[in-house]
């Protein structure tokens, strides 16, 4: 396959898409004027023309991109609203439509952007783009010269003329086993802005199946709508055998139970046949990026080398779709703003090849996609201060975000830290489309960034969209449905589990579940049903069932009325009326007939203000100060050789546990034990305080507090295990002259006064060498 | 002259029309699925046929008072740009064919019945026909969780036969 047949795959997605985009502009543009208020569709309009623009730019076609780039100008003067929208703009802006349209019937047929004068467009463009109107001009009619355009001479028309819809929106079925690789498939006839598959949404009748013609090798090339039609059937089906499931429950004949099982099975293989049908190979997205990445990187100077794992991990069609404009924004802007130019890289050290790595991989039903580059990283200041500057924090909001915040900042519409507008990026949009494209089909997109080392994105998206397993639960007398993949377990408490597990904080109700805090929200309450249930009148409950739910990296846990159980259910969209409930996903048809509603698991947390990010890092940043110390604090007790007591925040411990005195093994310095899998090493506390220290060996069981950062593990032998106690923290400074590093201070506690450890740092510094070093070398010697 | 057919349905015993090409089905009551934090005027989704479908007062949307209790609704059924809407009304009535000659101003007195919603009037023998807007009657401010009104109008009953 020779570089100019993928040029030209490349040139007719890009033809099939910006038609597209065309279309939808026309729409847009109409819509807009009669609605001149309307930021959204301003911002719609202004996405389409970037995109066009950016992908024009790297194919290399000047004439247009510069139809364009002189268009989006305008526009962006439009969003900010630095002008206002008038007939003129909204006529100007249809012509370049048309000339648009024009352009692309010419590469269409010639590979070339025609040879048609733009010149005044343009020119027309910028001039309204200063707010000047002209004169009593009338419609420009800048109809590019080109006889098979016959659309850019209807200038008021835009509509009128739309070009016939492309011919090769066909994908390929597998009906053998091949290399994924093999699968191409072009761009399908429906935008992946749709990307709901609304079952109902009617199917494109353009589906002639050109099946007969092309039987080559096993593969069948099947037009995409029959793909999706067959989809939204299978969808039913499944609807109508879980109707048919709970019917049977209610009937006492065998047959009809065999025969409903049979058409259980079958429908449950028919769904996953035609699941697989649909599934692509992200494979087919990457293909078009190294293309992207070069051109890009030498009109930047850069080098760049660009590394590819797991191009055969499996999407459905709809989801490949909906990511891939995400995905190239998210390479254009590693490539733009991530890696540096190449005399930055030597001058900092590094490989002066820059390095672009992307990674798929599924993990618990999702797919996870890592697009990283070893660059500079954030630049936290800049972003911050762009941030004010842009007007979207104040400079007090912006020096007290922490740098998982800043981070989030360039998520937001409109934030762009880049100097000068280039053709590549620095118009603040991009990134917000990113994160709007990518939680539309319910993923979620993540950053990491290391200063100097570079920026990892991580998305996650669930497998496919269509037929999801979902909890179904009851409150306030309906049914609603949690989408599995947002589900950690399920808690009932009952009777004296209740009161011993209900708490608050700040008033705001939160259950102990194995020594962590998990925030709760009444369902009842979110949903406007009920008053939001106080702590008292929980624990009085005789039962409570909690979901817990996670959110964007936070756990809460949802209380419902009743946990019913687990179905596959169908997603359907909700009508417009109901779009704008951020606690609804959608709506499926339950097996009795009835529609329940689906539950926005991050919109019900945010609704409820559990995963509000500032909030938890205002917490985190007073740590350590009064406020901290006065709070309500869970603490271990447990005491020394000499009897003095000692507090540990329970936080810091992940569990008790009780060794036999046998199973200590030497290990150089150290003593050891083996513990699920891994060896712990073990640390006397009464060594640690300089309370002695016994030989553990003959002293029947030890009791153990282990603690641990996720990967390793240390474990605190202590003599006597006294209690767990919640206590108002009031910390002392400790007594001067005799610091044990990892002793926070002392604190009266069950009217003794009880040192307070702080496990991280105690054990890191003691433990240290040895949890550096690795548990299979041992270390050279004990620091101290 | 060309003649215009509606179906018509009543609510609150006013006689109301939406011309035929905008009406997929007309249907009996529904069992509906209540959407909590909607607008007031979503009654609930129901299942039609497999598709979605949201339920809207139209007593609500006219700003008349509520349906008495343990009265069904019947389902008009709009077709939509982005689906099928379903428009509760208290009874549907016959298909009915007017003619132009028929059209009438719009009385005064439909000040509070909300004006922007009735395209037309038609004498009839016998009574007025108001003809609703299909599209204007499924829009409304989506922001607004109560219509503020509610509670307070006592719906007025609509303007007699002379």
């Amino acid at each position: 396959m020779s570089s100019n047949d993928e040029n030209e795959e490349v040139i007719k997605e890009f033809l099939i898409e910006s038609y597209e985009n065309l279309d939808r502009l026309d729409r847009d543009l109409v819509a807009l004027e009669q609605n001149p208020g309307s930021g959204e569709s301003i911002a719609s309009i202004f996405r389409t023309i970037h995109t066009i623009k950016g992908t024009c730019g790297f194919l290399g076609y000047a004439r247009l991109e510069g139809v364009a780039h002189a268009a989006e100008s305008l526009l962006s003067r439009l969003r900010d609203e630095e002008i206002a929208l008038s007939a003129e703009i909204t006529t100007a802006l249809l012509t370049t439509v048309d000339a648009i349209r024009g352009m692309l019937a010419s590469i269409e047929a010639t590979k070339q952007d025609g040879d048609g004068d733009h010149s005044q467009l343009v020119a027309l463009l910028h001039r309204l783009q200063s707010g000047q109107v002209p004169a009593a001009e009338a419609p420009v009619t800048a109809a590019p010269t080109l006889a098979p355009a016959p659309a850019a001479k209807t200038s008021n028309a835009p509509a009128a003329a739309a070009p016939p819809p492309p011919s090769v929106a066909a994908t390929r079925v597998e009906t053998a086993p091949a290399s994924p690789a093999l699968a191409t498939a072009a761009s399908p006839p429906v935008p992946p802005a749709a990307a709901p598959p609304a079952s109902e949404r009617a199917v494109e009748p353009a589906a002639d199946v050109r099946a007969a013609t092309a039987v080559t090798d096993g593969y069948v090339r099947v037009d995409v709508g029959v793909l999706d039609k067959l989809m939204n059937l299978v969808g039913e089906l499944v609807l109508a055998r879980n109707q048919i499931l709970q019917f049977v429950a209610g009937v006492d004949d065998a047959n009809f139970t065999a025969t409903t099982q049979r058409l259980n099975l079958i429908t449950t293989e028919l769904q996953s046949g035609v699941m697989k049908t649909r599934m692509q190979p992200i494979g087919n997205v990457w293909e078009k990026l190294p293309r992207v990445i070069r051109d890009l990187s030498l009109s930047l100077g850069k080098r760049i080398r660009i590394e590819m794992e797991g191009r055969e991990t499996e999407l459905d069609k709809t989801i490949i779709e909906a990511i891939k404009d995400p995905l190239t924004h998210l390479v254009r802007n590693c490539v733009d703003h991530g890696l540096e130019k190449e005399a930055d890289r030597v001058k900092a050290g590094k490989d002066p090849e820059g390095r672009l790595s992307l990674r798929a991989f599924h993990e618990g039903g999702q797919v996870n996609i890592e697009i990283s580059d070893d660059g500079a990283g954030l630049n936290l200041d800049r972003i911050r201060s762009k941030a004010v500057e842009r007007g979207l924090l104040s400079a007090d909001q912006a020096a007290h975000l922490d740098e998982r915040e800043v981070c989030d900042l360039i998520f937001l519409p409109g934030f762009s830290t880049a100097e000068k507008i280039s053709n590549v990026s620095g118009r603040g949009v991009g990134m917000d489309v990113v994160k709007t494209n990518v939680e539309r089909i319910g993923g979620v997109v993540d950053l990491t960034s290391r200063a100097g080392l570079g920026t990892t994105f991580r998305i996650k998206i669930p497998l496919t969209l269509a037929i999801i397993p979902a909890l179904i639960v009851t409150s306030g007398g309906e049914r609603y449905a949690i989408p599995q993949i947002s589900l950690l377990e399920l808690v009932r408490l009952t009777g004296a589990q209740v009161k011993a597990s209900i708490d608050a904080v700040h008033g705001a109700p939160v259950c102990r579940l194995r020594g962590s805090l998990l925030p709760l929200v009444d369902l009842r309450a979110s949903l406007g049903l009920a008053a939001a249930a106080d702590v008292p009148s929980l624990a009085e409950a005789d039962t409570i069932s909690i979901v817990v739910l996670q959110a964007d990296n936070h756990r809460f846990g949802v209380i419902v009325d009743r946990i019913n159980d687990s179905e596959e259910i169908v997603v359907k969209p909700l009508g417009k009326h109901l779009k704008g409930i951020p606690a609804f996903a959608g709506a499926t048809i339950m097996g009795d007939g009835r529609v329940a509603l689906i539950l926005d698991v991050l919109g019900l947390a945010q609704a409820a203000h559990v995963v509000s990010s500032k909030e938890r890092s205002k917490a985190r940043r007073t740590q350590g100060t009064e406020v901290a110390q006065r709070r309500k604090q869970s603490l271990l007790l447990f005491s020394l050789a000499d009897g003095r007591p000692i507090a540990v925040p329970l936080s810091m411990v992940s569990r008790l546990e009780i060794f036999d005195g046998r199973t200590i093994e030497p290990l150089a310095d150290y003593r050891v034990v083996q513990y699920r899998g891994e060896v712990l090493p073990l640390l006397d506390v009464d060594a640690l305080m300089g309370t002695g220290g016994g030989n553990w060996q003959d002293e029947g069981p030890l009791h153990v507090v282990v603690h641990g950062d996720g990967k390793r593990n240390v474990g605190l032998v202590v003599r006597r295990i006294i209690d767990v106690v919640e206590e108002h923290l009031d910390l002392k400074k400790p007594a001067q002259g005799r610091t044990v590093s990892g002793v926070l201070g002392c604190a009266v506690i069950q009217r003794r006064v009880t040192e307070v450890l702080d496990l991280d740092v105690m054990l890191r510094t003691e433990a240290g060498r040895f949890l550096l070093s690795g548990q299979d070398v041992a270390p050279a010697g004990m620091e101290q | 002259m060309e003649s215009i057919q509606f179906t018509t349905f009543t609510v609150d015993g006013v006689l109301f029309g939406i011309e035929v090409g905008a009406v997929q089905e007309v249907l009996r009551y529904q069992q509906m699925t209540w959407v909590p934090l909607a607008p007031a005027i979503v009654s609930g989704l129901i299942n039609l046929r497999g598709q979605i479908v949201t339920a809207l007062d139209l007593r609500q949307r006219l700003g008349l008072r509520p349906r008495a209790a343990g009265v069904l609704p019947m389902n008009v059924i709009l077709r939509g740009d982005d689906g099928a809407v379903s428009l509760l009304v208290d009874d549907i009535g016959d298909v009915l064919t007017v003619t132009p000659d028929l059209a009438e101003p719009l009385p005064e007195t439909l000040q509070h019945l909300g004006r922007e919603l009735i395209k037309g009037v038609f004498k009839l023998s016998g009574q007025l026909l108001l003809v609703l807007d299909p599209s204007s009657a499924v829009t409304f401010q989506t922001g607004r969780r109560r219509a503020p009104d509610d509670g307070r109008r006592t719906g007025a009953p609509a303007p007699s036969n002379p």
